[in-house]
C-alpha cells in the first residue's frame, strides 16, 4: 500500500479501514459537512437499538424483538449488497456516467463489518425458544417420537440445521466483507496514488466476485428471510431480494447525492444529467421488482399446491391482504408512472422524495416478508419495528457519513471521470 | 387552412414546401462538425424555423444547436403501451370468458394473475412498434425524393462533406440575405436549389 494511504487503528478499522485522505481531496471533492451530519443519525440510531434491545429481551416482547431487530438489519444489508453490485457492475460494464456518484456506494459497502457486530442479537435468537427461526431450531423436529416432528422439516435437515446455518453465515460475510474491501481499498489508494493498474486490479477482482456474489446474496436471502417459515420455499427468492436491494442502493446513492448537494458539495459535480440516469435505473428496478414478485406469484397461482400457495394465503388474510395491496400500490404501480416521464427524473425535489419513498418501500416490503410468519392472525406494526429500523439505519447512515467525509467525495484520479463530469444524456 | 396546417406539420418533420418559382431553398457547405454547429446556432439566433443540417454521422449538441427540444416519441409510445395494455385486457377477457368460456382446472374464466404475462407483452409490443412508427412519422421518413439530391455535392453528406438547408418557405427566407447569413457563418459554398420536380440525372439519360 502507498504511504499516503494508511491503515486506520484496529477499532477504526471496522468503520474505515483506510486512515483520512481528505487533506490530499482537490478543492470542491471535499467534505465540509459539519459533523453533527454523522453524529447525529449515530447517536440517535445508536439510543433507539440500545432501548430496543434492552426492552425487547424481557419476556413480553422478545419474540417481536427478534422479527423487528431482524427486519431492520436485512433491510440494512440489502443497502450495502446492492451498493456492492453497483460497484461491481460499474467496473465490468466500465460505465463512466457513475463515476462522479461512485464514491457513495463505495462508502456503503465498508459497512459489512459493522452489519456483522449487529448480527449478534439475531445469534441470541439461536439460543432462545423464541428466536425468529424457532420452526426449524426446535430439537426434536427430524426425530418421529418427538412432539416437535415435523415430516416436511426433517426432510431438509441436512440444509437447515444450526451448525451449517453458521457456517454459511461466514462464508456470506467472508464473501461480502473481501469483496468490498478490495475495491473500496483499490479506489482509495487511487486518490493518493494514480497507479494505471487500479481499475484493471478493480475490474479483475469484480469479475470473480461477481458470481460469487450473487450466490452469497441469494443463499443469504434464504437463510435470513426465506427460512423464517421453513415450510414454503421459492427459487425466485434470491432475484426478489436482489431487485429490492438494488433499488435501494440507487435510491441511496441519489439521495445521498442531492443531502451532500443541499449542503454545499459537489456543486458542479453532479448534474441533472447524473439524476436522470440514476432515476432511470430506479425506475428499470421498479419495473424488476415487480416483475419478479409476479414471476413468483403467478407460479404458485397457477399450481395450485396448498404447501406452496399458503404463503400467499398468509399474505392475503388476516388483514395482511391489505399490506399486499399497499405493496403493489406504493412499491410498483404509483412509483413506476411517477418515475415515467424524463422531467421527475431531472427534478431534484421529485428525485429526493422519490428515492425517500422507494427506501421506505423496501423496509415496508422486508416487513412484509416477515411478519405475518409471527402475527398470521393479525396484520399489525409495533413499536419495536420502527425503533429497531430506525435505529440501526440511524447506526448504518451515521458510520456511512463519517466513513463518506473522510476520504474525497469524489474518486478524483479515475481515468473515467472527466468523462462523467462531463455526461450528457442523448 | 387545411393546407396550411398539413404545411406546418410537415415543415416539423423536416418536409418543406419549394415556393412558386420553385426555389426550394439555400443549401451550405461547411467544412466540419464544429463550423455546422455554430452555423446552426447563427440560424437559429437569426430566427429562422425551417432549417435543417445534413451529416454523415450525428454531431453531439446539435439538438440544442438547432433549438429541436425534446423528442415527442415518448408520447407516442406511451399511447401505444396504453392501447397495448387495454387490447390485451380486452382479448383475453372477450374470448376466455364471453365468447368461449371453457372451465380448465376450475380456474376462473377469466382473471389477471395468468393475463398479466399476455398484457406485459401486448405493452411492450405496441410500445415498441409505436416508438419506431413514431420515430419514423416525427422525422418524416422514408422520403425517397428530395429536392436536395439535385445538388451534386450533396451525395458526399453520407461521406464527408456538412451542409445546412434553409427552407425557402421560411417567412424570413430571402435570396441574398439569407446567403450573407450562410456565408457570414463560415460556408464554403451556397447553392440555390431548385425544386424541378423530376430527376436531372434520369433527364440526361
Amino acid at each position: 500500500m502507498a504511504d499516503s494511504a494508511k491503515r486506520s487503528s484496529p477499532l477504526t478499522w471496522l468503520i474505515d479501514p483506510i486512515a483520512p485522505t481528505t487533506d490530499q481531496a482537490e478543492r470542491g471533492f471535499r467534505f465540509t459537512g459539519s459533523n453533527t451530519t454523522w453524529m447525529v443519525p449515530l447517536l440517535v440510531g445508536a439510543a433507539l437499538v440500545v432501548v430496543s434491545c434492552v426492552l425487547g429481551f424481557s419476556e413480553s416482547f422478545r419474540e417481536q424483538f427478534y422479527f423487528s431487530y431482524l427486519i431492520g438489519w436485512t433491510f440494512c444489508l440489502s443497502i450495502a449488497i446492492g451498493a456492492l453490485f453497483i460497484v461491481i457492475i460499474k467496473h465490468l460494464t466500465k460505465a463512466y456516467w457513475i463515476v462522479a456518484v461512485r464514491r457513495i456506494p463505495e462508502a456503503l459497502i465498508w459497512s459489512f463489518p459493522l452489519l456483522l457486530i449487529l448480527f449478534i442479537p439475531i445469534l441470541l435468537g439461536f439460543l432462545d425458544h423464541h428466536g425468529p427461526y424457532h420452526h426449524w431450531t426446535q430439537e426434536g423436529i427430524a426425530d418421529p417420537n418427538s412432539e416437535h416432528y415435523d415430516e416436511i422439516l426433517a426432510g431438509k435437515v441436512a440444509y437447515l440445521n444450526i451448525p451449517f446455518y453458521l457456517v454459511r453465515m461466514v462464508f456470506y460475510f467472508a464473501v461480502w466483507i473481501y469483496l468490498s474491501y478490495r475495491l473500496y481499498t483499490l479506489s482509495l489508494r487511487q486518490d493518493v496514488d494514480p497507479d494505471p493498474s487500479i481499475p484493471v486490479q478493480q475490474r479483475r477482482v469484480s469479475a470473480w466476485g461477481l458470481p460469487l456474489l450473487a450466490v452469497a446474496t441469494a443463499f443469504a436471502s434464504y437463510d435470513l428471510l426465506m427460512a423464517l417459515d421453513p415450510h414454503w420455499f421459492s427459487t425466485i427468492f434470491g432475484v426478489y431480494f436482489f431487485g429490492g436491494a438494488f433499488l435501494t442502493a440507487f435510491s441511496i446513492t441519489a439521495l445521498v447525492a442531492i443531502m451532500l448537494q443541499r449542503l454545499g458539495m459537489l456543486r458542479n459535480v453532479v448534474t441533472a444529467e447524473h439524476y436522470q440516469d440514476l432515476g432511470k435505473l430506479m425506475f428499470g428496478f421498479v419495473v424488476f421488482w415487480a416483475y419478479i414478485a409476479f414471476s413468483q406469484y403467478m407460479l404458485y397461482w397457477y399450481g395450485g399446491i396448498p404447501e406452496e400457495t399458503v404463503w400467499f394465503r398468509h399474505r392475503m388474510e388476516h388483514g395482511w391482504g391489505a399490506h399486499s395491496a399497499m405493496l403493489l400500490l406504493m412499491h410498483f404501480i404509483l412509483p413506476f408512472l411517477i418515475l415515467l416521464p424524463r422531467a421527475v427524473k431531472r427534478s431534484i425535489p421529485l428525485m429526493s422524495i422519490m428515492a425517500v419513498w422507494l427506501i421506505i418501500m423496501q423496509w415496508y416490503d422486508h416487513h412484509w416478508l416477515a411478519m405475518p410468519v409471527l402475527h398470521v392472525e393479525h396484520a399489525t406494526f409495533h413499536w419495536l419495528d420502527f425503533s429497531c429500523w430506525i435505529g440501526l439505519f440511524g447506526i448504518f447512515f451515521g458510520t456511512f457519513v463519517w466513513r463518506l467525509g473522510r476520504h474525497p467525495l469524489v474518486p478524483q484520479h479515475d481515468p473515467l471521470l472527466g468523462k462523467s463530469l462531463r455526461f450528457e444524456n442523448a | 387552412m387545411l393546407k396550411k396546417i398539413l404545411q406546418d406539420a410537415k415543415a416539423t418533420m423536416g418536409i418543406y414546401e419549394g415556393r412558386d418559382d420553385r426555389i426550394y431553398g439555400l443549401l451550405a457547405e461547411f467544412s466540419d462538425p464544429g463550423m455546422l454547429l455554430h452555423a446552426a446556432q447563427e440560424v437559429r439566433k437569426a430566427g429562422y424555423k425551417h432549417f435543417d443540417t445534413h451529416s454523415p454521422f450525428p454531431i453531439h449538441g446539435m439538438d440544442r444547436a438547432m433549438g429541436l427540444g425534446n423528442s415527442k416519441v415518448g408520447y407516442i409510445t406511451l399511447i401505444g403501451g396504453a392501447t397495448g395494455l387495454a387490447l390485451a385486457t380486452w382479448l383475453q377477457w372477450w374470448t376466455s370468458a364471453v365468447d368461449y368460456p371453457i372451465n380448465i382446472s376450475g380456474k376462473p374464466f377469466f382473471a389477471f394473475e395468468p393475463s398479466i404475462p399476455i398484457m406485459f407483452e401486448l405493452t411492450v409490443l405496441f410500445s415498441a412498434l409505436a416508438a419506431v412508427a413514431g420515430m419514423f412519422a416525427l422525422n418524416g421518413l422514408p422520403r425517397p425524393y428530395n429536392p436536395l439530391f439535385y445538388s451534386r455535392r450533396f451525395a458526399h453528406v453520407t461521406d464527408d462533406a456538412f451542409f445546412l438547408h434553409i427552407a425557402a418557405s421560411d417567412k424570413q427566407f430571402d435570396l441574398k440575405q439569407s446567403e450573407a447569413l450562410l456565408r457570414k457563418a463560415g460556408a464554403l459554398d451556397v447553392e440555390v436549389i431548385e425544386d424541378r420536380g423530376y430527376s436531372e440525372l434520369h433527364a440526361e439519360t
